[in-house]
């Protein structure tokens, strides 16, 4: 594919942004991994590596951001939202502080390192804190826009990226707003709401979905948190059916915070694409995909069950 | 203009301290009396000698940090804090209510003069050293305080931060360990011992100083003596009494979590009385 994955971007945004922003960068030995070497390199006296020590690294990151900085905690999302959860609650959530965790290596794509590493959870533990903010990029000039509007953004943020090549969803960096979402293709019959890896599938399977006459809009619902109530509600009253696709557990991530507002509404039928309360497993990229059905297949077989 | 105190003086604060602890406590009829009662000393040299702190310049960039890793004393930390003049003294009679600001731990958002919010133990020192950590990378010279219980050691967090403080050779952070011998559910040594405390840190790469931690020119001896200490950060091991100060209380592990009845506030307030103070 040739493109940059989430986190790649993510290493050069720090870098760059470094020029313009003022803000401490804090990693758990994953500095290669997470590419906040990237921005070592550039500002090596605004870097700190805190070695294997993801819950020491959390509150360190806490103390410096209660002195006004801001400070961005890289890891592993396996590591940041699930082995540090609890430090990221009671020192950065609760006090309100503004560390900014960049968590790479998210999801079942990320491949041959298996269950232990994919993490399909951190949405669902990330959302349910209380000031938390929790955006999920789907590719390189998204994850700029991501990074620039945690930086900007006053508060704890979870940005979630992958580790694999991302395809190209953005031409150029998009408008991003908390709260917001994007509506990347409008249609009539059938909504396809998504994050992360699985925007380019929705868009793939929009496109085949048209040549059978299904008229389908496609959300990029990148701010998972707050999430945009209005766009989704539109969406519900306009095309009646919605189908979300994430690299994440069904429960708890995008689906959940989607079906939570359409039972409100009751305007709306809908169906859920991501991992089926399971595991993930070994494999590479593609055969995952193929197995998960994280997929424009999977995505088609739901619009099926509709 | 704020005077620091001189010992005598600083001896009759830590008195007030315990006083203000125990009627917190025996109002809100909920709190850690015990742990409370065990660091007045220490808060007392803190904040009425060494730090500079001033309520009414709240926000100063420069001011030295405090962080209380072991939450749960807040009720004595609340009590300096109305004492130096952060809020009014009133409000501590309405600690843990809900119409108060005054939460069972400390918040930051929420109480004047609190830098960090604590509660989780094993916590604040990783909290002190991005404080410490961030006056070094702005070339400030303010210091960072930190107070964490001996049974507190048990959380393994605690040795990650020990490792960060001596790797980032933070010379501007001073912890105490307020060893008053004393857990929920029984001695530390019973529980999970964690002795020898001075000799881990040490390993660890810190300097280590060791006093008794009622002992009001000792512990102002010592943190003197730590700001003259460079390119480690140290600690200071305290030997304290948990409950210190009331007859019923000393060296009880059962007053950890419980608060006083009727008969037993007025008990607590004649032995403190007695002891110097108001």
């Amino acid at each position: 594919m040739g493109n940059l994955s989430t986190r790649e971007a993510y290493g050069k945004s720090l870098a760059e942004f470094g020029k313009k922003y003022d803000f401490f960068v804090l990693d758990a030995d994953l500095a290669k991994a997470t590419q906040t070497l990237v921005f070592q390199k550039e500002f090596p006296n605004r870097f700190f590596n805190m070695g294997i020590s993801e819950g020491d690294m959390m509150t360190t990151a806490a103390g410096m951001a209660a002195c006004g900085k801001t400070v961005f905690a890289s890891t592993f999302a396996m590591f940041a939202a699930g082995r540090a959860y609890e430090q990221i609650r009671n020192s950065i959530a609760y006090p309100n502080l503004h560390v900014i965790i960049g968590a790479t290596h998210s999801g079942v794509l990320i491949g041959e390192d298996g269950a232990s590493h994919q993490c399909i959870e951190d949405i669902s533990l990330m959302r349910t804190i209380p000031n938390m903010t929790v955006i999920v990029p789907c590719d390189e000039k998204s994850v700029y826009a991501a990074v620039e509007a945690a930086i900007c953004h006053d508060g704890p943020v979870y940005i979630r990226m992958g580790r694999l090549a991302a395809e190209t969803v953005y031409q150029e960096k998009p408008e991003f707003a908390i709260g917001k979402g994007n509506v990347l293709k409008d249609g009539t019959d059938l909504t396809i709401a998504a994050v992360g890896d699985l925007v380019p599938e929705a868009l793939k399977a929009a496109a085949v979905l048209e040549e059978k006459g299904v008229s389908t809009a496609v959300l990029d619902l990148a701010c998972v948190k707050p999430i945009d109530e209005e766009l989704i509600k539109k969406y519900a009253r306009k095309t009646g059916k919605i189908i979300t696709a994430e690299d994440h557990n069904v429960i708890g991530g995008l689906g959940s915070a989607v079906s939570e507002i359409i039972a409100q509404e009751g305007t709306a039928r809908m169906q859920r694409v991501g991992i089926k309360d399971c595991f993930g497993r070994s494999g590479t990229r593609e055969t995952l995909q193929d197995y998960f059905k994280l997929n424009v297949a999977g995505i088609l077989e739901a619009y099926e069950r509709l | 203009m704020f005077t620091k105190l001189n010992d005598k003086e600083l001896y009759s604060m830590s008195n007030q301290i315990r006083q203000l602890v125990v009627e917190a406590v025996y109002c809100a009829q909920s709190g850690h009396p015990g742990g409370s009662l065990s660091i007045c000393d220490i808060l007392a040299v803190l904040f009425f000698k060494q730090m500079k702190v001033d309520p009414s310049h709240m926000e100063d960039e420069n001011r030295d940090r405090f962080v209380l890793s072991k939450g749960h004393a807040a009720p004595a930390y609340y009590a300096a804090l109305a004492l130096r003049g952060f809020f009014e003294k009133e409000e501590l009679k309405k600690l843990r209510r809900i119409d108060s600001f005054l939460q069972g731990h400390p918040s930051r958002d929420k109480i004047p003069g609190v830098d960090m919010s604590t509660g989780s133990l094993g916590q604040g020192l990783s909290a002190a050293n991005g404080m410490a950590m961030a006056a070094k990378a702005d070339k400030k010279d303010y210091r960072v305080y930190c107070i964490c219980g001996d049974g507190e050691l048990q959380e393994g967090q605690i040795w990650e931060a020990a490792m960060t403080a001596a790797h980032y050779k933070l010379d501007n952070l001073t912890l105490f360990v307020d060893c008053n011998g004393l857990q929920i559910d029984g001695k530390v040594e019973d529980v999970m011992n964690v002795a020898p405390v001075s000799d881990k840190f040490q390993a660890f790469g810190w300097k280590v100083l060791e006093v008794n931690g009622h002992d009001i020119a000792a512990i102002d001896q010592a943190v003197e003596k730590a700001k003259a200490l460079k390119e480690s950060p140290t600690v200071i091991v305290c030997k304290t009494t948990k409950g210190k100060g009331i007859s019923f209380m000393e060296n009880q592990a059962g007053w950890h979590g419980a608060a006083p009845d009727e008969q037993q506030f007025k008990t607590a307030m004649e032995d403190l009385k007695r002891q110097g103070g108001l």
